[in-house]
């Protein structure tokens, strides 16, 4: 609870101790009368002061307005405890709503804190503590075991794990040594680290992080927009149907007093505060965003919330989505596989071509480079060279040719890496982009989970590669062998085809691709943990490259979407209600209050779903 | 010129949106946000008269909502 929240809390106590000595004690009536109006004034001073403040600022309609209207005509009425027990649930429940949405928010910030408190740095032998702020590229900080890196760098001395999953909500701990790049948000675990300092703090990956994540909530949606101009007309109508049904009525049906009406008019206008959806709708979204974010999902705005929800198309770029984005060996084929393999990355192994380190990854043994000699690199075709006093040659087809050796036939697809020795073919590795594992799933679970209706994959690769990729991972559709520019030019007759209230993702690498990211109706960027660019171009930044999240975060959307929604049904449905209760003086002015503060705050409970139920998920 | 400023009770969405508008009005001021989740304020204004210009903000905010109150970070 904050100080003003106690401050509250007081002056509640204090009137309810008052209400109950009135109540209960014989006391004279103008001593009672005295001690209503004491209690009306403590509990209630704060909101009559800010109405006449905010009249002679020139904000007539606000809820203080109403409220002081209401509770000081129910003191002209002669209903004195009415007046005060009013104005005392009135504030109650401003109480428990403020509390209410400081928590949520507390445990919404929380819940994205990435940003580092602190730095170690090291001055005349002593490690002392300073704000990341300060610090300049190039200086040298200190990281412990359990502390969070407080700024982008390089690693100096030292060897550990870090903890990403506040960056990309991947619990797999990622490894470092000498050299490598750590990124401030990341936890150390286990190692004490000394790092060279790369990006100043508001460059660093937190503070990028936590600034996109902040200003998201300052993209409004339209439901967001909805309310705010919602707001705007409401209240001038609310309290012209209050003037209305406070005077029109006694004029053409005789037997009603004006008292009576002008009692129902009042309570009319306590029951059409408009807080719950003010505040419920915003609060929606936010848990939504910060929910995601946890995930490793970037939203850049609840408006691109709304857009995700409505995806039905998911155009992926196929190389860093459904493949990895590297070449790997994935298939060895040979009797004596292991010979070949070795063979091959002692030959390639002075090659710093993509193919000889997908080959030499794969054998992973240490290789005594002494045994090669006369590496001599053939344009085109491949490598010859001589190991343990052997003519080896690894290359394609065309090598083989070259040298009259037979090529055995094969339809592998992918790039084939024959390996010969002497004049004999001893077989061959396919190398490919492979197919991530989960890819197939991830896009089954597209269509299942997240309600999309199509699926599509652009690939500047062959054709019968991109075929047989979209077979594997059941995609619905495949434009093969595009120019870069061809892509967005593809894109745009797949909008074209689309309805306006149908959305088309694009997903990409980010590499590359900024203009297909730009152009479609939403671009998520993947695998964008420590490239700027990908994280300016697209709309929807996932961290790491796991596949599966564009599911998630579309259906996260989705229920933050629904969520939203039932706020604004139930909430108008409740006042609209009520409100025609109060104007037929069905409901009294107490229960108006209620009706009022319960809906705020189930709307409220309601929102901070958002927030757990993507916590339930990891 | 931009800044940005933590806001002590702020209780209403409908009060920071009000208070956005009355910022925006204030002269000097080119693009503000008042943020009601995070309950910061973040302001793009002339780097010169800064002080006058806070100054004003600060005397429109309190008219929009007595309770808020900027703090200088």
């Amino acid at each position: 609870m904050t100080k003003k929240e106690k401050k509250e809390l007081t002056k509640i106590l204090i009137t309810i101790i008052i209400l109950f000595i009135v109540t209960l004690l014989p006391l004279d009536m103008k001593v009672k009368f005295i001690l209503y109006i004491i209690a009306y004034l403590i509990v209630g001073y704060i909101v009559v002061i800010k109405a006449i403040q905010n009249i002679l600022s020139g904000q007539v309609f606000d809820e203080n307005f109403l409220m002081s209207i209401a509770t000081i005509g129910a003191f002209i009425t002669g209903e004195y405890i009415e007046a005060v027990l009013v104005m005392l649930l009135y504030q109650i429940g401003e109480l428990f709503q403020s509390y209410a949405v400081g928590k949520s928010r507390k445990s919404i910030t929380e819940l994205m804190d990435i940003r580092p408190d602190y730095a170690n740095i090291e001055v005349d032998g002593k490690v002392i503590k300073t704000d990341p702020e300060e610090l300049k590229v190039g200086t040298t900080i200190i990281i412990k075991p359990g502390e969070k890196v407080p700024l982008d760098g390089i690693v100096e001395k030292g060897e550990s794990t870090l903890d990403t999953s506040a960056l990309t909500g991947e619990s797999l701990p990622r490894k470092v040594t000498e050299n490598d790049q750590v990124l401030s948000g990341c936890i150390n675990k286990t190692g004490l680290l000394t790092a060279r300092v790369t990006k100043e703090f508001e460059e660093s990956t937190a503070s990028k992080i936590l600034d996109l994540v902040e200003n998201a909530s300052n993209k409004k949606a339209k439901a967001e927009n909805f309310i705010s101009k919602f707001a705007k007309y409401y209240t001038p109508i609310v309290v012209i149907l209050a003037l209305c049904l406070a005077f029109l009525p006694p004029i053409f049906i005789p037997e009603v007093t004006v008292l009576e009406c002008i009692k129902r008019a009042m309570t009319f206008l306590v029951i059409s505060c408009p807080c719950a959806l003010v505040i419920s709708v915003p609060l929606g979204f936010f848990g939504g965003i910060g929910g995601a974010s946890r995930q490793g999902i970037l939203i850049k705005g609840s408006n691109y919330m709304e857009t995700l929800a409505n995806t039905k198309t998911v155009v992926f770029d196929k190389t860093g989505t459904i493949t990895e984005g590297k070449f790997q060996v994935v298939k060895v084929n040979a009797k004596q596989q292991e010979k070949l393999l070795e063979l091959a990355s002692l030959a390639e192994s002075y090659s710093t071509h993509p193919i000889a380190e997908a080959i030499r990854e794969k054998f992973s043994k240490k290789l005594d480079k002494k045994r090669v000699k006369k590496i001599k690199e053939i344009a085109g075709q491949g490598i010859q060279a001589e190991i343990d006093g052997k003519k080896v040659y690894v290359g394609n087809d065309k090598l083989l040719q070259s040298q009259k050796i037979k090529v055995p036939s094969t339809n592998e697809l992918g790039t084939i890496v024959y390996v010969a020795e002497e004049k004999t073919c001893l077989g061959y590795i396919v190398i490919a982009d492979k197919i991530k594992d989960n890819a197939k799933q991830a896009i089954s679970e597209l269509k299942q989970k997240s309600h999309v209706k199509q699926t599509i994959m652009l690939t500047g690769d062959k054709k019968e590669i991109a075929d047989d990729i979209a077979k594997q991972v059941e995609i619905d559709k495949v434009h093969s062998e595009l120019l870069p520019q061809d892509k967005v030019e593809q894109l745009e007759i797949i909008l074209k085809k689309q309805t306006a209230k149908e959305k088309v993702a694009f997903v990409g690498d980010g590499i590359n691709d900024a203009p297909v990211l730009t152009r479609a109706d939403i671009g998520i960027a993947m695998g964008a943990l420590g490239s700027d660019a990908a994280i300016e171009a697209a709309d929807v930044v996932i961290m790491d490259d796991d596949i599966s999240k564009i599911s998630t975060a579309i259906s996260l959307s989705q229920r933050t979407i629904r969520i939203v929604k039932q706020n604004i049904y139930f909430a108008i449905g409740i006042k609209v209600f009520f409100l025609l209760l109060g104007a037929l003086g069905l409901a009294n002015m107490m229960e108006a209050v209620f009706a009022d503060v319960g809906v705020s705050i189930i709307a409220i409970l309601n929102s901070m779903r958002t927030l757990k139920v993507s916590n339930k998920k990891r | 010129m931009k800044k940005s400023y933590k806001l002590e009770n702020l209780d209403c969405a409908a009060c920071a949106a009000k208070m956005e508008e009355a910022i925006k009005k204030v002269e000097g001021v080119n693009d503000v946000s008042v943020n009601f989740m995070l309950q910061k304020l973040k302001i793009d204004m002339n780097e010169e008269n800064y002080d006058t210009i806070i100054k004003e903000i600060k005397r429109v905010c309190k008219k929009v909502e007595p309770d808020c109150k900027i703090l200088d970070k």
